[in-house]
């Protein structure tokens, strides 16, 4: 479909659906549907850090200290602005105007980038300081609460767990370049911006994971 | 500007702002609260913070709140289906007598 | 009377059948995939059979023992069982059934076919260069620590394949939601889309939690940290806990399907509506959403909590119960209707008498007093064959021959098929009833030594397998053979009802001329023209 061609209403209905709204519903419906889908898999993860952060509490909450919270709660933020900017851009999609839904979608595209740097950033401070676990993990005597090996347990959850969220973080940037790609195309528009609403919904969904798992390993024992 | 097509709630650029104000508020706030020492509360304190975020996320910018039953009911389901997940294995763990 | 154009002669080459989105097309490369991973299954199990003839193990040794029933349980519950009906018969039948020209994600279903052969190849590749000796259970910290064999890449295999699960299901979910045609309304759905709807729910909702599960194996495996194993400060209960909460479900995405296939056959070899329509589609949902709150009855003996395991055991007695809906009412169809018996019907008969059987002896495993007993015993292996074989394989094949010709155009031959029913009957009976009667003396599961006095039974089992194996082959000849040599089916050769019934066999791609308005009931078998059956 190029983009000197006139768009109807209808130029992107599928051939097995009988309306755009029909396809639109169908499409809103499955993103939902795989949602549930990963609140399940993530779900999972949780359940499983929180069987441990209840058995091994001291230690858990030591290791905790050791992240920044800083940091963490500047990706917070980050990361709250980037569902605004994506909220935004299928706000944009709605009333047909091309040009700010690709200026919304770039500043989503820059959130999530910034997000992932500072995650990675985080992430090397981490295993130059040999909090990685594994044969190289080593946590100075004196910071150690409950036992090491747990201690070790909990890094291995926020490995686990930030890893997973950024895996997430780097498929949503894909998909949202892939929005990017459609906008500029002018695939997009009022009649037409089913890419733009799913790809959104799983975005806010990647944001939700990240708004449970700051309090659950950055906040789990921070008074002096 | 074109129309947007029917059956299709816009939801305002106000509320988007409002929420995302509302959003970084109570980040600021779970991230202070966790310096203050409330005991056993912190951890519920801080999960019920995270869930209003949750809500406000879904509600608003997922358009939740003005979509069909259907994606209400996926919605609330996935939700419901973690919970199980979690009082019965937790549940488990909490009921053993002996000492973990 | 064979249309002249249809799905499967619309266009040819290879590039036409691996690029397709047409749904009828992926469900018969499911078919061939499915077909082959349950053949080396089949042959997983022929030598597990060959090696209990005797008490000593002496054919193959213990390592090589393990290997051989972790990847016959590895490859039949997540290569065979859990697809099989969905994938096969419900990828080609839930657009026809609810008069729409495809799923609602025609390309997600083809993601889904790559997806399963692609989890297949990988785990066929682990079992090829070593295999794995687990157990299809992966229980830490045997799995994560002390095992030496392929056990990272069997857990991507099924990793991979249990993406294919959540995107078939998905489909479905949406698909039935979407794309009903108008006047299809829910309580004018075919039982067998209500049994594929709640089975689709399960694999949403219950896939991903094994998958994070044997994610966290393989990490710990990987990175030896202490997520499950103790010595590392780990809890190999809690990986338990996750893995039952799928694979307890999972069984039920096993079953579900063959239900609806059974509730289709029953219905159209009665010439009857369903007794209890609104039971039986309620029942199906009612088992979707028990199935998931009773996983605790697989670790009565794993050290949970007594409090837990009263509450499992009692769940459990409650989930029988949405089952003896449905076999009550497919008994209440059949009474006083016009039998007719017909291959489907027979494997409709074995189904309702065998599922009973395994599900009766699921009973007496959920008592806590008694699984104390037999777990861990043939008594379970037993309980769990005759559902899976007794029930969920001869539902697919019965629904195989049921929508034979729908799907080929073909009719298969008869005789044939009723031999090759009642054969799988005798050979199913004659393996696995000594099972019950072995675990109950006590023979452990998992051996491949036992004590001698196990020896006649044992005999008895693999002399039944090796009747189940021709009872399997047979068909893979004929239903081959009928392709070429099959009588011409016509659209509606049992005079079923049924939108799929009302367009070609096979169908054109787009499945119907014109979308179909729906104003019957289901089963409207009192107001069907008398029909001869062409078969």
């Amino acid at each position: 479909m190029s983009h000197s061609e006139i768009t109807t209403p209808t130029s992107h209905l599928q051939a097995h659906f009988q309306t755009m709204e029909q396809q639109r519903e169908t499409s809103v419906v499955g993103m939902w549907t795989f949602l549930a889908t990963e609140v399940m898999f993530f779900g999972g993860l949780f359940i499983a850090y929180m069987v441990y952060r209840l058995a091994h509490y001291a230690a858990f909450a030591a290791a905790s200290k050791e992240l920044n919270v800083t940091i963490g709660a500047i990706n917070t933020a980050v990361l709250i602005a980037s569902s605004l900017t994506m909220a935004m851009s299928v706000h944009e999609a709605q009333e047909g105007r091309r040009k700010l839904v690709i200026i919304f979608v770039i500043l989503t595209l820059i959130f999530g980038l910034t997000f992932l740097g500072l995650k990675g950033y985080e992430w090397y401070d981490h295993i130059s300081k040999h909090e990685a676990p594994g044969p190289s993990f080593h946590i100075e005597p004196d910071k150690v609460r409950g036992d090491a090996r747990s201690m070790e347990l909990f890094f291995g959850f926020y490995f686990v767990m930030t890893g997973l969220h950024a895996l997430h973080m780097i498929i949503g940037v894909g998909l949202v370049s892939w929005v990017l790609y459609q906008a500029w195309r002018r695939e997009i528009s009022a009649h037409y911006h089913n890419p733009v609403e799913s790809v959104g919904l799983y975005w806010h969904f990647v944001d939700i994971i990240w708004i449970y798992l700051f309090p659950l390993l950055y906040l789990v024992d921070r008074h002096p | 500007m074109a129309e947007p097509a029917e059956h299709e709630h816009i939801v305002s650029k106000k509320i988007y702002i409002t929420v995302f104000l509302v959003l970084w508020a109570l980040t600021l706030i779970t991230t202070l609260v966790a310096f203050l020492d409330l005991g056993p509360l912190n951890t519920p304190v801080a999960l019920l913070i995270a869930g209003i975020k949750m809500m406000l996320v879904v509600l608003f910018f997922m358009h939740l709140r003005y979509s069909g039953r259907l994606s209400q009911t996926i919605a609330i389901a996935g939700l419901f289906w973690f919970l199980i997940f979690v009082t019965f294995t937790i549940g488990d763990y909490l009921t053993r007598p002996w000492p973990s | 009377m064979e249309p002249k154009e249809h799905y499967l002669n619309v266009n040819y080459g290879i590039r036409s059948w691996l690029l397709t989105t047409d749904h009828k097309r992926i469900a018969l490369l499911y078919m061939m995939s499915i077909t082959l991973m349950f053949f080396i299954g089949g042959a997983f199990a022929t030598m597990i059979r060959l090696e209990l003839m005797t008490p000593a193990g002496d054919l193959v040794t213990s390592d090589t023992y393990n290997k051989l029933f972790t990847m016959h349980g590895i490859v039949m519950v997540f290569f065979f069982l859990i697809p099989s009906v969905p994938a096969v018969i419900g990828n080609f039948l839930v657009p026809l059934m609810i008069g729409a020209k495809d799923l609602a994600f025609p390309k997600v279903n083809l993601l889904s076919w790559y997806l399963y052969t692609t989890g297949a190849i990988i785990t066929l590749y682990n079992i090829i260069i070593g295999g794995v000796d687990t157990g299809w259970t992966f229980y830490p910290p045997f799995s994560s620590n002390y095992s030496n064999t392929y056990v990272v890449g069997a857990i991507v295999g099924i990793f991979v394949a249990g993406f294919s699960s959540i995107l078939t299901g998905l489909n479905f979910v949406v698909t039935i939601h979407s794309m009903r045609a108008p006047g299809m309304q829910w309580r004018k759905l075919p039982l067998f889309l209500w049994s594929n709807y709640a089975a689709a729910v399960i694999m949403l909702l219950g896939t991903p939690v094994v998958a994070i599960t044997l994610l966290l194996v393989a990490i710990e495996r990987a990175f030896h940290i202490g997520i499950f194993d103790p010595n590392l400060g780990g809890d190999p209960v809690l990986f338990q806990h996750m893995f039952w909460f799928y694979s307890h479900p999972a069984v039920y995405i096993m079953i579900l399907p063959g239900m609806g296939v059974i509730s289709e056959v029953v219905a159209c070899f009665s010439r009857k509506r369903v007794f209890g329509y609104s039971f039986v589609a309620a029942a199906s949902i009612a088992i979707a959403v028990y199935g998931f709150l009773v996983w605790g009855h697989h670790m009565f003996v794993a050290g949970i909590s007594v409090y837990s395991a009263l509450i499992f055991s009692i769940l459990s007695y409650l989930v029988a119960i949405p089952s003896a809906i449905k076999v009550f009412n497919w008994t209440a169809t059949m009474y006083r209707g016009a039998i007719s018996y017909k291959t489907p019907m027979l494997y409709a008969f074995g189904f309702i008498g065998l599922f009973t059987m395994g599900g009766l002896t699921g009973l007496f495993v959920a008592a806590l007093g008694v699984d104390v007993h037999v777990t861990d015993t043939y008594f379970v292996v037993a309980h769990f064959h005759y559902i899976m074989v007794g029930g969920m394989v001869m539902a697919y094949i019965g629904g195989l021959h049921f929508w034979w010709p729908k799907m080929t155009g073909r009719m298969y031959p008869e005789a044939w098929a009723k031999l090759s029913a009642l054969i799988i009957f005798l050979g199913f009976n004659l393996t696995f009833f000594p099972q019950f009667l072995l675990g109950y003396l006590g023979m452990p599961r998992r051996y491949h030594a036992y004590a001698p006095e196990f020896q006649v039974l044992n005999v008895m089992s693999s002399a039944g397998a090796s009747i189940l194996a021709v009872g399997y082959v047979l068909p893979l000849i004929y239903l081959l053979w009928s392709l070429r040599y099959g009588k011409i089916a016509g659209p509606n050769p049992w005079g079923a009802t049924g939108l799929e019934w009302q367009t070609t066999s096979p169908p054109p791609t787009h499945n119907f001329e014109e979308t179909p308005i729906v104003t019957e009931e289901p089963y409207a078998y009192d107001k069907f023209p008398e029909v001869e059956i062409v078969a």
